[in-house]
């Protein structure tokens, strides 16, 4: 597939001498990983059908810290997010938006102490405020009526409290919101966080994915919806495990409303 | 001889107070062997914590049974304890239930009846509890870190309260002059038909014997609380005072090495500068923990406050999936620790004395720390605030910088970050390379 997204950047935007409504953050994950990158567009699709002018960072962006922090290694973590905070300074950002809650968190929460401030949102907030502001419209399509259910990434719900954005934009899909036993504040991790992402699980008797996969299987579900590209990979690698793939898809919020309405 | 019980009564609360006293300065002292954080902010917003969680047990009903019955142990303690003022007075200046001499009947009546009916809610669910540590055996009471010493304090704190409200009972059915006012024998008119027949003086013999009792039962169990996982009755005060008021999500930033690297990305700063005259040479601080002494007080406090309830382990990922991590045993350790700290304190008149023993690895084992997802589900759980995975976090940073001894895959990952700015292999100049594929 070559079809070209009109992707600014911020030193396209400076160049003009303009500045964007929001910039987006894309991160890691939804830069490189081939999962996410479907995220991503998706989300842009949304972005550009609302007419938000926004900008990202491009070959500028550098890894936020999170899983170094969270490793420990609070030397590379600060000195990622000193250098990030440098140069979104120094592009005056004001507000940031994107689609992974570690991200989120680590931007949000973190980058404060060491100089950087700045409005920071989830894609499902800044979606649902799109969808508030009449900016944007979301239509079930082929995704009315259907089960979906939605798992809480960690960073986005017990770490920030962000647990109706999500669930506010899937029943505009007309879709039944369906939610595990587990969910908001008791939502069992995917088992990616801490870091955890790129290593091996330590010897037990299960993996946290596959137990959480189980739990949404549970529902009867036919769409996971996930806010976060690593919940989405775990999620994916524990519908395979469970041999669901047919039948069962997991899905970030911005792709069900995006490809709901075909975009 | 007249005055032998008042004296009597009046050593044994001197020695239990005093007793009690000597533990909670032992008690200031472990925590305040933490490190000095300040935590001075928002004063208005920590007292409202407390006053709902820990005194409003608002976190507590999240399960409603264990919740409920909690809270019916909890507003006895606090309400029966009223009591023991009465107690204490009669005992100290003979006088015999004074608070009939100060108090219409019928008030005296209404206070000792609802005594009396939060006696046996509390003994009954007390025994609920018992039931399911013992007989039912849920799961969290049994896992590995509860054998021993944690699976038998439990029991005694239960058992204790049993005794306690058994013997409150059974003193105020067998105060002859108490029942014969009918006023506030709810309950222990029914307990007094079991002792009819008996002669006045063996009944004044009983109820002396019980008065007794529960009270020096009262004052050894405050003492016990010390040495048990049941401090939190006190401690969980303070704990939700001074617990951590920003996001879940947020770790704290460490300054010493916000420092470091202010000064390596600072262009106009001489690393090998001597420090400004007048100042001492600055100690290289450790990064993260290793040992009690290198966690916060405030994370020590949490240490002590922890009832092993369970909550935070029934709710952890990693544990659920099989995994070592169990944050209650990270409390526990912590506090075990430190408890063996103190003495080593107490035995060298008041230094500490290298015993070649640490929290990390004699107590927490490395693939505890690694196993953890930092999900915040422990902290979430938590009914009195405890935050298990700040301590998991400093351990992992002493790991990581002073050690390096990161797992092999998360050394990758860093190495990626340093290098592309990315945790995996990529260039970073292909990051938008995304928006034509």
């Amino acid at each position: 597939m070559s079809e070209e997204l009109k992707v600014p950047t911020m030193a396209e935007y400076v160049a003009q001498g303009k500045q964007p409504e929001v910039l987006f953050w894309v991160g890691c994950a939804g830069s490189f990983d081939d999962r996410a990158k479907k995220i991503t567009k998706a989300f842009v699709k949304l972005l550009h059908k609302a007419k938000v002018e926004f900008a990202v960072l491009g070959a500028e962006e550098s890894c936020t810290g999170d899983p170094a922090k969270r490793t420990g290694n609070e030397f590379l973590f600060q000195m990622q997010a000193v250098t990030n905070i440098e140069l979104l300074n120094s592009y005056q950002i004001k507000s940031i938006v994107t689609a992974c809650p570690h991200c989120f968190n680590t931007i949000k929460n973190e980058y404060p102490d060491l100089g950087g401030n700045y409005e920071v949102m989830h894609h499902t907030q800044f979606l649902k405020s799109l969808l508030d502001e009449g900016r944007l419209t979301i239509d079930g399509g082929k995704f009315k009526g259907k089960r979906i259910t939605f798992h809480d990434p960690c960073y986005l719900g017990r770490a920030n409290k962000v647990y109706e954005a999500p669930r506010e934009l899937i029943e505009k899909l007309e879709a039944e919101l369906v939610e595990m036993k587990r969910c908001r504040q008791n939502g069992l991790c995917c088992g990616a966080g801490g870091a955890q992402m790129f290593k091996e699980p330590e010897k037990g008797d299960k993996d946290v994915n596959v137990e959480r996969t189980e739990e949404a299987l549970n529902t009867n579900t036919e769409i996971i919806a996930a806010g976060c590209p690593f919940c989405n990979t775990m999620m994916t690698d524990g519908v395979k495990a469970k041999e669901k793939e047919g039948e069962v898809e997991v899905l970030d919020i911005a792709e069900l409303i995006s490809n709901a309405q075909d975009l | 001889m007249e005055y032998l019980p008042n004296i009597c009564f009046a050593i044994a609360l001197f020695i239990g107070i005093a007793y009690f006293t000597r533990n909670v300065k032992k008690l200031i002292r472990n925590i305040k062997l933490g490190l000095d954080v300040e935590v001075v902010d928002q004063k208005p917003l920590r007292w409202k914590n407390m006053l709902m969680v820990a005194l409003g047990q608002s976190k507590m009903v999240k399960r409603p049974i264990a919740g409920m019955l909690h809270i019916i142990v909890y507003l006895g303690f606090i309400i029966i304890n009223i009591e023991i003022l009465e107690i204490v007075i009669d005992g100290l200046v003979g006088t015999h239930r004074v608070g009939l001499k100060v108090l219409p009947v019928h008030v005296y009546g209404v206070l000792i009846g609802t005594f009396e009916i939060l006696a046996v809610l509390v003994f009954v669910a007390v025994i609920v509890f018992w039931l399911r540590r013992n007989t039912i055996k849920l799961q969290r009471f049994w896992n590995s870190e509860m054998t021993s010493w944690p699976k038998n304090d439990a029991n005694y704190i239960l058992y204790f309260e049993m005794v306690l409200m058994a013997l409150f009972i059974v003193m105020n059915a067998t105060d002859v002059n108490f029942q014969s006012l009918n006023s506030g024998n709810i309950v222990s008119q029914f307990v007094a038909d079991w002792f009819s027949g008996l002669p006045e003086n063996t009944l004044h013999v009983i109820e002396r014997t019980a008065w007794w009792l529960h009270i020096l039962g009262v004052l050894i169990f405050l003492n016990y609380l010390y040495f048990s996982k049941h401090l939190h009755i006190l401690l969980a005060f303070p704990n939700t005072y001074y617990a951590k008021l920003t996001p879940n999500g947020k770790l704290n930033n460490l300054e010493s090495v916000t420092n470091e690297v202010k000064m390596m990305l600072d262009p106009n700063i001489d690393p090998f500068a001597s420090p400004p005259e007048g100042t001492s040479p600055e100690v290289p601080a450790k990064f993260g923990a290793s040992d009690v002494q290198d966690l916060s007080w405030v994370q020590l406090l949490n240490a002590y406050t922890c009832t092993e309830c369970g909550r935070c382990t029934s709710e952890c990922p990693a544990n659920q999936t099989g995994k070592k991590l169990s944050p209650r045993k990270i409390m526990m350790d912590t506090r075990d620790r430190l408890e063996e700290v103190g003495k080593n304190i107490d035995a060298n008149k008041g230094v500490f004395k290298e015993d070649g023993k640490q929290l990390l690895d004699n107590y927490i084992s490395r693939e505890e720390l690694w196993a953890c997802t930092t999900c915040n589900a422990c902290v979430e759980a938590c009914p009195v605030s405890i935050d298990p995975l700040s301590i998991i976090m400093d351990m992992r940073r002493y790991l990581v910088m002073e050690q390096s001894a990161a797992p092999a895959e998360l050394n990758n990952m860093m190495t990626n970050i340093e290098n592309n700015g990315a945790p995996w292999p990529y260039n970073q100049m292909d990051r938008l390379n995304w928006k034509n594929e």
